[in-house]
Order: structure tokens, then sequence, then C-alpha cells
């Protein structure tokens, strides 16, 4: 088997050192009556070839994103990345290193972070963020824990812009741990009266911009309505590279940034691994879960990296941690690094506004077509429609044509009585031909009347 | 008069008056390495002996430091705040971490007296 | 120096090492930050900019700079292939990490994994159209269950400890389903766990109740039954257990948890050594999580990014939380949404890993049901082969037993040299090696734990061994000073990791101006 290095001769070499008669010996510990006696039931090993061509029949069953024209986002954004950026990922010493626990063979690593650490503070307006989370729905989960151990109250308002499986994410934590979640109903127009829900009890305000309908959210005057009743505002974000043309929400006065930063480096892999990107004010510095590489010397004088602040993490505080994360997204954070430093700012700019042109430039396509209206007064590279008949037909309908159109809010939340929105993303990757389509398609769909 | 108690928590209470300064042994300080944060309690905080009321934390470990006696935190020392390294250097006295004003001085008396908690150091060993 | 008498500052006495003009030595190279020598006008990429358009970014734009520097591509291909360098990886050398289980990642699945079919596929398109992902986490699922005999899975968590996570949510779900979430509030932790055991535990609620191992360093029923007041709502044991003993009493363990109206979670951090050998669900586990990238070979990234599923128990089945895969006839399709369900709620966004997905089930694949037996065997036999030709050296906290995957040692044999554990790992980095995992686990003084695993050769296993013994020895004949300034052949020498606490620097600023 070729990933086992040893053959027989080495094994009974290595049991006679040992002084086993064989290898069941060292089970013995096992109860008697549970020894596996037969073999599992599963397949023998196969060669490579077999194992390609099994996993490419399984991938060939999918359609692929960029084989159509494609306006899907929702919390994950199609953007090109350069060749580079896998190529180096994949170095060894990258791909198969270990959590840089031993600094002195580890600078590699923990010199990426430190940058990526400053990448992400600079991106989003604030003073300090981590190592990364494992992605934006669980960072916006110990968000809010933060919270609620900073301002020592234990309620969470959701603004009803917040991403759905977001705010699932923050309702299950806050069941599980006896807090309070109150979630404002979906707020497709952006129109909700965030100030009016927030009391002396509320621990935190959590606001996403731009939020799950596109829309471009003004965050400081709730950071004000917030700070005024001793609350903190968490700004939350899934599309990072609006980062590059849109206000910081450190800017507008948020006290805890999360986001997810899949789109600056690393591939929808439909859903995983992301990156969640975590980023507060250095006052709240020792209250911030995940870890942090921070800066020092070693012995002879030269500037070097190490993990810092651990103490508040799990394997040393235990039952006091600030919470039970281990890993952190390393080699997306790493990506994300890469692709950023590639970038350069000018280089975020500049694809941000394609992404900006190629959103309003479909936004005005869609509109044009009879009984289909924007949501949105402003957005970035996400928009909401309204159609005329059933959103979550129609896109079925689109797919059918070779388009995939965007998400139908009812998928996500098929209780909220909007099942006549679409949730559409343009990026920097759809072309002028993609967006002619995809308008030509649902007018077609549209006049062609269809069934539900 | 002055009286210093310890706990078997390695903490001491310095009592004089009706008010203790209360801080971590010098034993403590050796066993913990180097001091990097100290999380003080609020002013005004009211304590029941046991509660946690303060954290040292070093590069490898973080330490509760439990109220040695019932009471109410009358001070804070602002100079570990700023230079946790004090309580390496000198945590029996510069390094002091709260003062705490005696609810119950029967609570004293419980208290490991200087000989005694030497004693308990060396059962340790 | 700090109390272990170690230098955390620099001396001014060390002559200069470097000794040349660009502190280069050869191809070990030191390399600036980006915010150092990019530039906030320097791109790599080549976009144009889009013709003249109406902005509907309304009072939102973005003024001002953001404090981005960028690399032409020549320029960062240099910085990050020169950073790179200074990382020990597995596919350099041995990782003698205990519970870590740092075996070789197969390239093979890298290459699956960036299939277009895979990456390029976004978690929410129609169903219709990710049909071939469904299978392949289905696949993935099913061999999960029949490796561990349990009866469902949720595939969601992201990593470890998240797993752990769902299956205590798991756990508390269906205690609050029996109305039993008000009484049932600790959770039974021996000492000798995971620090992830516990912070899981208090992030939902529970406090924890600290159960002992024997002299033997298991736990024994008596002592857990001893443990189980009315007011349990579960237990914790790691199996194989952290010091790479596989709990013999777990059965009885089991029945008596059960028999006391409580649910058994254990932590599969160690589910490397069983493979084929043991099934939890024939031990009678009620949750489980495995570490894909421990277990399953998906490379650990420098950090991550992780996978943890958890195996769940009949009892347990019911309260997984959404998404799962659900069948219908010829296809598959998402549960997505929990309410209306038992599933007590969502881990996070979307479905899961996929990435990690892919490369897991390849690996399973490769190896099929009568090679991940022999992984485990061999992981086993790697394991006490290390413990049987160290152990004249070094002490063993639990005698002279068989190990599972893992060898644990602690430093009694150091005793009288004056080194600590940490100075001997810190050699065996100028060995070329990667130190095993030391101080943990906490129930034993100075814990030195190897994990060899099955994809080391003899050959280097030998040469570890070797190299090892000519450690101990060197250490027992009092050489401290190949010890207490070790590394010294390392990029960096030891670290002041007292003044990064102290002094936090956790970005680079811009220098102020003069």
């Amino acid at each position: 088997m070729r990933y086992l290095p040893l053959d027989a001769v080495d094994r009974a070499q290595m049991l006679a050192r040992v002084g086993a008669p064989d290898v069941d010996a060292l089970f013995a510990d096992i109860p008697a009556a549970k020894r596996l006696a037969a073999p599992l039931d599963l397949p023998n090993g196969l060669g490579e070839i077999e194992v390609e061509r099994r996993l490419a029949r399984m991938a060939g069953r999918n359609v692929a994103a960029g084989s159509v024209p494609f306006f899907l986002g929702a919390g994950a954004y199609r953007h090109h990345v350069p060749a580079t950026v896998d190529h180096l990922i994949q170095r060894s010493e990258f791909l198969t290193s270990y959590t840089p626990y031993q600094p002195e063979i580890a600078q590699g690593t923990l010199q990426v972070l430190f940058e990526f650490q400053t990448q992400v503070a600079a991106l989003t307006g604030m003073e300090v963020a981590n190592a990364s989370m494992y992605d934006g729905s669980t960072a916006c989960g110990e968000a809010i824990l933060m919270a609620h151990r900073l301002t020592r109250r234990r309620k969470a308002v959701l603004s009803g812009g917040l991403h759905p499986q977001y705010s699932d994410v923050a309702a299950t934590l806050g069941v599980m741990a006896n807090d309070e979640i109150v979630r404002l109903p979906l707020d497709p127009r952006a129109a909700e009266d965030l100030a009016t829900q927030i009391d002396d009890e509320t621990s935190c305000v959590v606001v996403q911009s731009p939020d799950f309908f596109g829309n471009l959210r003004d965050l400081k005057p709730i950071a004000a309505a917030a700070h005024a009743k001793g609350a903190l505002l968490i700004a939350v974000f899934t599309e990072a590279m609006s980062l590059g043309a849109v206000r910081s929400p450190g800017e507008m006065d948020a006290d805890i940034v999360v986001g997810e930063g899949q789109s600056i480096g690393n591939a929808l892999s439909f859903g995983g691994p992301y990156v969640g990107l975590f980023a507060t004010r250095l006052k709240n510095v020792r209250q911030m879960p995940g870890r942090l590489a921070g800066e020092t010397v070693d012995a002879d004088g030269r500037c070097s990296f190490v993990l810092t602040l651990s103490t508040r993490e799990q394997h040393i505080r235990r039952e006091k941690a600030t919470s039970n994360i281990c890993t952190n997204s390393g080699l997306c954070a790493l990506a994300f690094s890469i692709h950023l430093t590639l970038l350069g700012e000018a280089g975020l700019r500049r694809v941000a506004a394609l992404n900006h042109a190629a959103a309003v430039d479909l936004a005005e396509r869609l509109s044009a077509i009879p009984g289909v209206s924007v949501v949105n007064d402003a957005f970035f590279n996400e928009f909401t429609i309204r159609t005329p008949r059933a959103a979550a037909g129609l896109i079925d309908e689109l797919v059918a044509r070779g388009i995939i159109g965007g998400l139908p809010v009812s998928r996500l939340a098929p209780r909220a009585g909007l099942d006549d929105l679409i949730v559409v993303a343009a990026t920097e990757v759809s072309t002028l031909a993609d967006r002619q389509a995809y308008a030509a398609a649902l007018a077609q769909c549209l006049q062609a009347g269809g069934k539900k | 008069m002055t009286d210093t108690r310890y706990t078997k928590d390695h903490e001491y209470a310095r009592v004089e008056g009706d008010v203790a300064t209360v801080g971590i042994s010098d034993h403590a300080q050796e066993a913990l390495g180097d001091v990097v944060f100290v999380e003080l309690p609020a002013l005004g905080a009211k304590l029941a002996k046991g509660d946690s009321a303060a954290v040292v934390e070093s590069v490898k470990a973080a330490s509760d430091v439990f109220a040695p006696v019932s009471g109410e935190v009358v001070e804070v020392n602002k100079d570990v705040d700023a230079q946790p390294a004090l309580i390496n250097e000198d945590a029996m006295g510069r390094g002091w971490i709260f003062k705490i004003k005696v609810a119950n001085a029967a609570e004293l008396t419980s208290l490991l007296s200087e000989v005694d908690y030497a004693a308990f150091l060396k059962t340790l060993a | 120096m700090n109390s272990q008498g170690r230098p955390t500052r620099p001396s001014v006495d060390d002559a200069p090492r470097r000794g040349t003009f660009t502190g280069n030595r050869a191809l070990d190279m030191e390399e600036a930050l980006i915010f150092e020598t990019g530039r906030l006008d320097a791109t790599g990429v080549d976009f144009e900019a889009p013709a003249p358009f109406a902005s509907k970014l309304g009072a939102h734009a973005r003024e001002g700079a953001i404090g981005l520097p960028g690399l032409t591509e020549p320029e960062a291909v240099r910085h990050y292939v020169r950073l790179s360098r200074n990382n020990y990886s597995i596919d350099a050398g041995l990782y003698p990490l205990g519970s870590c289980t740092m075996k070789h990642n197969p390239r093979l699945n890298e290459k699956m994994a960036r299939l277009p079919g895979f990456a390029d596929l976004h978690p929410l398109q129609p169903i219709a159209t990710v049909q071939g992902a469904l299978e392949l986490i289905d696949s993935l699922a099913h061999a999960l269950l029949t490796l561990t005999g349990m009866s469902a899975v949720a595939m969601s968590p992201k990593a470890g400890a998240h797993g752990e996570l769902c299956g205590m949510m798991t756990i508390k779900a269906a205690l609050t389903a029996r109305g039993e979430d008000k009484t049932r509030t600790v959770v039974l932790v021996p000492d000798s766990a995971h620090g992830t055991n516990p912070a899981t535990a208090a992030l939902i609620g529970f406090s924890v109740r600290a159960v002992p191992a024997g002299a033997d360093g298991v736990v024994s029923a008596e002592a857990v039954r001893a443990a189980l007041t009315p007011d349990v709502a579960a237990i914790m044991l790691t199996n194989p257990n952290t010091c790479g003993l596989f709990e013999r009493n777990i059965v009885e363990i089991a029945d008596a948890v059960h028999a006391a109206g409580a649910y058994f979670y254990c932590d599969g951090a160690n589910f490397n050594a069983v493979m084929g050998k043991a099934r939890p669900g024939d031990l009678g586990v009620d949750a489980m999580h495995i570490n894909l990238h421990k277990t399953f070979s998906t490379p650990h990234g420098g950090g991550g990014p992780g996978a943890g599923p958890v195996v769940l128990s009949e009892r347990l089945a019911a309260f997984a939380p959404a998404p799962s895969i659900v069948r219908n006839g010829q296809s598959l399709s998402l549960a997505e949404h929990s309410d209306g369900t038992q599933a007590f709620g969502r881990m996070s966004a979307f479905h899961g890993q996929m990435g990690m997905f892919v490369r897991a089930l390849a690996y399973i694949l490769s190896h099929g049901g009568d090679g991940l037996r022999q992984a485990s065997e061999d992981a086993v036999l790697a394991a006490n082969y290390v413990r049987a030709s160290l152990s004249d050296l070094m002490s063993a906290p639990f005698g002279d037993q068989p190990c599972m995957h893992e060898a644990l040692f602690d430093d009694r044999w150091l005793k009288d040299t004056g080194l600590t554990t940490l100075d001997f790992a810190k050699a065996m980095i100028d060995e070329g090696y990667h130190p095993m995992t030391v101080y943990f686990p906490l129930v034993v003084h100075g814990a030195m734990l190897i994990e060899p695993t099955e994809s080391e050769s003899k050959a280097s296993l030998d040469l570890f061994i070797m190299t090892l013994r000519d450690l101990a020895m060197s250490a027992l004949a009092g050489e401290r000073e190949r010890f207490v300034a070790a590394p010294v052949a390392a990029p960096r020498r030891r670290l002041d990791e007292t003044r990064a606490a102290r002094q936090p620097t956790l970005r680079w600023m811009k220098p102020a101006p003069a």
C-alpha cells in the first residue's frame, strides 16, 4: 500500500524489539468481545488510477460555476484568483506544516500571519485583527460571545439584513448558552429601525453591510445608538472585496468587525473551507478569541514572530477560555494574504470597481425586463430583484437555459413571505455576454409564462 | 499592627487595621514564570472569601487569585497593571494586587501564619 | 533571564552571528515584511479600469488610503518562497507530535480537491446541479459510519473543537427533549483531557467535574460511578486517551453512564490507533468527533483548515444539526432547515468543509478497509517500537506497558540534570526534528508525547530513535550546553515570549516620522 512504508521484514524486526508475538498483542486492552474479528464492510484499497476515475465521475455530475453564466453570491463569491496563489499555498512548507507552536522553525507561517493580521486590520479600518477563524458565520457567533463578556450582558439584536444562516448560527449558540437573541424580520429594503430595538440589556447589535440583500448601510448612527445604551456594534460582511470600494466598518465606529474572507484567494469549494476575519479595537484584545501572532525578538535580538496572548485560549484556560477554538484557517488565510499582496491597494480598488460596474450593468439590464424591479438604492456587487412570479421556479427554469441566476430568498427563508425575491451577484469574472445572456433568458422565462 | 497571613492557594493578606493588602506569594510568582498581565478586580466589588478576585497571567499559565477574606475592594494596584513584572520582582511588596476592607475579622484566623505557610511549602516540594 | 534561567533578551556580548552583508547565509535567507517592501501603487495583477459608469455606491464610497501594499508577481513569489523556507513541514521531516497524527499528506488528495467539479462549485447552486457533490459527502459519511459503527453523522463542523461543540450541543438537545436540561448540568471530564473538552462544556453552560484516572493511567468504572450523580449530563472521554492508552474499562463506563441517564461523548482525536480494530459504536459511545486533518490525512496548512464531522448513536441521531443529506430515490438533496424537526440548529453557514471531504475520501478509497486497518496497526507498532527503544533511558509515568499510537514519557529521568522537557525539545530542533508534544497531558510532569504515525519508514524511525538516545545520553551525562542554548541552528533562536505578551505588537504600524 503506497502510503505505508513498513514491510513484513520491518514489522517483524519491530515486533521483536517490542517483545510482542504479533501486532494484535498490542491491542490487548480492547475488550475481547469488542475486537473486530472480521474486516470492515469497506472495499479494499484502490490504486491511484481508480480513485481518480471514481472521484472524477462524481465531479463530472456537477455544474462547475465557471462553465455557465454565473450570478450567485449570498455569502460566497466567484472571483478570479491569480494562478500564483494556488501554487504558493501548495509549497510543502506551507501546506504540510503544523501550527506554529515551535516558533524557531515556523517563522514562515508566523510572519505570514502577522502580515495577514495587518492586512485585515487595514481593510476593516480596525486596530487589531486575529489570525483568522473558521468562517464568517462562526466568527459572527464568537463576536456575540465576546460582546457578552465585554458588556456583561447577554442579549444580542440581529439586524434583518444579516445572512439568514449567520442568524441561524447565532441563534443556535444563543439557545445553547442560555443567551437571548432578538432576530429582526428579514429586511430587503434596509428599512428597519434598529435604534428602537436597543435597550439597557442589549450587549450588542449585529448589522451586515453590504447586507444579505446587497444594501449598503450607514453604520455610524447605529453605532451611536448602541453606544448610548452601553451596547456594542458588531459589523458583519460576507463579501471581503467590497472593502475595496465601500467605507470600512471601522470608520463607522464598529466595535467588532467580522466577515467572510473567501472572496480573496479562496475557491468556492461548495461551502468550505473558508476563512473568517475578526477585528476589534486594541482595548478589547484580551477578550478576542482565536490565535494571535505578535512581534518580538529572539535571543540574538533579531525581529521574530510568535503566537501570543495564548493564555486566553483553551489549551491553557480550559473552562475559562475565551472560546474552545483550536484551529484557525491557516492555509486559507495564507491564500487570502497572497492574493491581497498581489492585488495591492491599487489592484483591489480596481477589481472592486470592476465588480461594481458589472453589477450596475446587470441591474440595469434586469430592471429593463417588464415585471422585474431592483429593490436596492445603493449596492456593491450584489442586489435583489423582485420578480412577477415565484423566484425558486424561475431559478430552475434559468438553469434549464444554462444560467445560474442567483439565490431565491425562499431557499434560505422559506417562511418569510419573500418568495418573489432573487439575490443576484455580478463579479469581475462575469462578461458582458454573460450578463446579456442572463437578461435575455430571464425575459424569455417570464414571457413564456411557465409553471410555478 | 501588620500581620501577614497566607492561603493554601498561595495568596497573602497583609492586614493593617481593617484593610488587607492581597497579592500572590513569592513561591507562586516563581511557579508562574514571567507575569505578562494582571486582570484587576473592580473597585467597590463585594467579594466573598474564595471568590475569584483577579487573574494573573504568565506566558504559559493563567492563575486565579482568590479573595482570602470577604469584603469590599477599596484599592487596586495600577502599577502592576502597567508593569506586571513587579509581581515577579517584588511579589510581597510593590507587586501587591488589591486591597480589601475586611468584613469579618474571624476569617483571618483560619488563614496560615507565615511559619505555617513555610511549613506547608515544604510539604509540596 | 526568565524564571527558568533562560535568556529572554538579546545578550550584548553575542558576536554577530550572520557575518554576511545581506544577513543571509546562502540558502538561509532573511525576508522583510510586505509593508516594508511593497508599495501602495504596485500590483501583481492586470485589470483594466472599467469604462465610466454611474456609481450606485451612494454615500458609502470608500475614501482615503486603505494601507495595503502590493508586490508585482516576481516580487510576491520571492517573498512567499523565502518565507516558506523558514518552516518545518511533514514533507521535510518527521513530526513526533502526540495527539496530532502528523502523517503524510497525499498529493492525489490535492489534485482531486481541485477538480473544477468540486472546487468551482457554489454551495447554494440549485440542487440538481450539485448531485456529484452530495454523492461525495454521502460516500464519505457512509465510510465514517462503517468505520465507527455509529448511526448518523453530522458533517458540518469546521474543525475538531467545533465537532466537540456539535456533539455536546446534540447531547444538550437530547436532554432538553427529555426535559432534563435544567437538572443535568454537570459534565465529567478527566484531568488528562485536552483543554478543548472543558472549554466546550463550559461554552454551553455545563459545569465541569474532574474524574481522576488511576495509577495505571486509565479511568476506572468505580471512579466514574462515584462521580455519576443525578445532575450529570455526560462524560467526555478521549479514547485512546491522551496518555496513549486504550481506556480498557470503557464498556463498563459506558454502561454505567447510560444506566445513570447520561450520555457518552468521545473525543476522537486518537482514532488513528483503532481503525478496523474496534468501533466506538460497539463500545457505547453516543457522539464522537473525527479530525479529518489527523486521522484522514488532510493537510495541517500551518494551523488549519480542519474538519470535524461527528458520528452519533441512535439515541442522538435525530438531534443532529442542519444540514443533512436526504435521499429521494435516485437523487440527493439537502435538508437545510431545523425548524419543524428535532435538529438542534446550525453550526455554520453552508454545508461543511467540502475541500477536506474530497481529500479524506480520496485517502479512504486509496487505503480501503484493509489499508486502514493496516495503518492503525502500523501506527501502534511504530509507537511501541519507539517506546521500547527509549524506555531504558527515559521514564514512563505508567510503567513499562504497551501503548497505543503514542508513547508518553515524563521528566523524572531529567531530574538530576538541571534540564527541562523544554530544553530537551529545543535541542531536537538542531538535530532536524520538530519536537514532540510537550507539557501535555497536564497530569504528567514535563510530559513528552511521541506519535510517529504509520507513514514513517523503519529507517526514519531508527534515525529518530538513535537521535533521541544520543540526546538523552548527552543530557544524562551533564552536557548542558547542547540544550540550554538550543536551538542554535534554526532560523531563529529562542524567542522572548514574555516581551510578546507584555508589549503586544500584533500588526505592523507605519513608523512615526522622525
